[in-house]
């Protein structure tokens, strides 16, 4: 069997090197002149999906971003690795992921794939929500925080990673699935491709004309620093580690 | 933006920071793990050259068609910088197989050369730059290599010095004379097959720096070629390695300026100490009872330097830039290459002395962009020859 057409998530964020800082007024995290690239999980997704496709087990692999006009360049890259077109819906707002999820909801009743891939969360704000929401909206099966994926016959063979090792599941299709940190290394594009990328067609669509209520239903009350860690110490034997977390950290 | 307002040098475009964030993780991610072991080993990591074909570093700029990038000049300065910031050796086998090389057969091939030769040279085979001889360094062009017609080919004898990735390369790019007689006019380019009879690699020179990237003596004992791996005419090699050069030499700098890391990451081993690292780290990094950057003498000597390698970026890409549109740019490039090599010896040796006794040894980075910064001021062209040039072209104007 081979998968019509494979939707792949791909969220724009700060870049990983990026050291955080937070807004002096506590409101969010400072973005203006900060490197933003393409969250790791969701590159783990791209390159899963083109894997897929060139071992003819897909044969359309479409990304989408939903964010401003500098989310391109998020696609762009997805391109770049192998993804044949894009779909960039274009929203000025941030989102919560019940109203990415219904988003992604909306693209899907369009675009009609049998699989969608998603990372298993975005490292900004770490919610791990978006997939499993939009399972459920959809009211397709869902293997989260996949190691390895598999299409056997005419259903999606899974291995998740779960607390107690791992767990494998056969589900049919349309299925939405998560991927987590082990399923893959991602590629880097090569030049040709990324130059290749620039001819492959993006299709905007801004969020309005999805017709989607993507209303927010948090309010952020304080974003803060984590606390700066304190310089540990070193001791000279057994005694004295005991004696100190007796008396100075009392502890034991 | 307004017509009349036009990007910096060293504004990026889309495609260029997609680039540099691609090359930056690869050399993070491939590059860096090998480094310190290439140097010692004196030896290229025999998977190193693979993956850079594999990325496209090879053929930055060669067609589609041919299997490259189809990239610009100021492109392959940026892959070459950002690779040179993990490893000089690994830099320079892409510096020159891309800003020589694979130009000068773009340049100067005919179609069925480009189909033959560019094809291999964008997705597999290395080559070399062959022109050096023991006694024609700074004075190239009285090499003694010759090359005689004998009915529909050549025979090529004579011996190249210090030619970069000679153990590794596949093909080379040869210059030898038809004529002696002729001088200048008498040199030809050639492009050959580097495993084929007559052609002996010497063993690899023990260097001080850039000790991963082989450089060798090559021998050609009546080495036949057909008259099809002449590139151009016969007698046009001069102006084919001099062009060739003249361009070569901004990619150059994009290698050596930024041999050891850029401005901000210098600075942020300068300051690290105070704040990470081991514990010897921390002891050095902390002085008279504070942290040493906190003395205005280093802070000041630390500022001046990131001004002079700012200024060095400015050069090199401002005459890449002017390459890459078509203006002239030699005097530009000559000037760029002289500044940033410079520069780039002495950033490295300022490092060393920031980290004191530990920057003396080979546990940190900075002893070894130190040794590998020094080849900046030799390769395509040494200080002198560059001044020369200048001189040469103020000479002109002012004439
Ligand atoms: C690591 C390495 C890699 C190299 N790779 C290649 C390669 O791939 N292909 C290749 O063809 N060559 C290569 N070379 C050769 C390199 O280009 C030459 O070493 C360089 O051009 C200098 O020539 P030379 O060594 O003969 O020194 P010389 O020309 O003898 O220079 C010695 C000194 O004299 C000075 N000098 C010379 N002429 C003048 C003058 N007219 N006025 C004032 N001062 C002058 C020079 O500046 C220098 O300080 C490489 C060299 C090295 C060390």
């Amino acid at each position: 069997m081979s998968l019509s057409r494979v939707l792949v998530g791909v969220k724009r964020v700060v870049d990983y090197a990026v050291k955080i800082r937070v807004k002096p007024d506590g409101s969010g995290v400072d973005k203006t002149n900060v490197k933003m690239s393409m969250n790791p999980f969701c590159e783990i997704a791209v390159e899963e999906s083109v894997r897929l496709k060139e071992r003819g087990l897909a044969q359309e692999v479409v990304a989408m971003t939903i964010g401003p006009s500098q989310n391109m360049d998020t696609i762009r890259t997805a391109l770049a690795m192998g993804a044949d077109r894009g779909i960039h819906v274009v929203c000025d707002q941030d989102l919560e992921p019940l109203a990415v999820s219904k988003v992604f909801q909306a693209v899907v009743q369009k675009e009609t794939p049998q699989a969608v891939i998603l990372g298993k969360q975005a490292i900004d704000d770490d919610c791990n929500q978006t997939g499993q929401m939009l399972a459920g909206l959809l009211d397709w099966p869902q293997g989260t925080f996949l190691s390895k994926l598999e299409v056997e016959n005419d259903a999606l063979k899974v291995t998740r990673e779960v607390d107690g090792g791992l767990e494998t599941l056969n589900l049919s299709i349309p299925a939405v699935l998560t991927c987590d940190l082990r399923l893959n290394e991602p590629r880097y594009a090569s030049l040709p491709n990324i130059m290749k990328a620039k001819r492959k067609p993006v299709e905007s669509i801004p969020v309005a004309d999805l017709g989607v209520d993507i209303k927010s239903h948090l309010d952020v009350l304080r974003i803060e620093e984590t606390p700066k860690r304190q310089g540990g110490g070193k001791v000279e034997s057994v005694a004295e580690l005991v004696d100190k977390l007796k008396n100075e950290a009392g502890v034991i | 933006m307004s017509e009349s307002v036009r990007p910096a040098a060293t504004e990026w475009s889309d495609d260029e920071v997609m680039l540099r964030d691609m090359v930056k993780r690869f050399a993070a991610k491939e590059v860096a793990p090998l480094v310190s072991k290439m140097d010692k080993e004196g030896k290229m990591d025999g998977s190193m050259l693979k993956q850079l074909f594999e990325a496209g570093f090879m053929g930055v700029e060669v067609e589609d068609k041919y299997g490259g990038g189809e990239m610009s000049f100021t492109q392959t300065c940026i892959v070459v910088e950002e690779l040179s910031k993990v490893d000089a050796s690994v830099s320079l086998v892409v510096d020159i197989h891309n800003t020589l090389n694979n130009r000068v057969v773009e340049r100067w091939g005919t179609d069925s050369q480009k189909s033959k030769w560019l094809s291999q040279m964008a997705t597999t085979s290395l080559s070399s730059f062959c022109l050096s001889e023991a006694s024609s360094g700074s004075d190239a062009f009285a090499l003694k290599t010759t090359a005689k017609q004998q009915g529909d080919h050549y025979v090529l004898n004579g011996s190249k010095m210090w030619i970069s990735n000679a153990a590794e390369a596949d093909v080379f790019i040869l210059f030898a004379t038809v004529d002696e007689s002729l001088r200048h006019k008498g040199i030809t380019a050639f492009i050959l097959d580097a495993k084929q009879p007559g052609v002996h690699v010497g063993k690899k020179e023990d260097k001080l720096g850039i000790r991963a990237s082989s450089t060798c003596e090559v021998r050609f004992d009546d080495v036949k070629v057909a008259k099809d791996a002449v590139l151009g005419s016969p007698g046009e090699g001069y102006r084919i390695a001099i062009q060739a050069l003249n361009e070569g030499r901004i990619g150059a700098e994009a290698g050596m300026f930024l041999s050891m890391r850029d401005s901000q990451l210098l600075c942020s081993s300068f300051f690290s100490f105070s704040d990470q690292a081991s514990d010897s780290l921390c002891l050095h990094g902390e002085q008279f009872g504070k942290p040493i950057s906190e003395f205005q003498g280093l802070q000041f000597q630390v500022a001046e330097v990131c001004a002079e390698l700012e200024a060095a970026k400015v050069l090199v890409y401002n005459a890449a830039r002017l390459k890459d549109s078509g203006a002239p740019f030699v005097k530009e490039a000559a000037i760029a290459k002289l500044i940033s090599s410079k520069t780039s010896e002495k950033v490295a040796s300022k490092c060393v002395e920031w980290m004191g006794g530990v920057g003396f040894t080979t546990d940190y980075a900075v002893e070894k962009y130190f040794r590998d910064s020094k080849i900046g001021q030799i390769y395509e062209g040494t200080t002198n020859i560059h001044l020369q040039t200048i001189w040469k072209l103020i000479e002109k104007e002012y004439a």
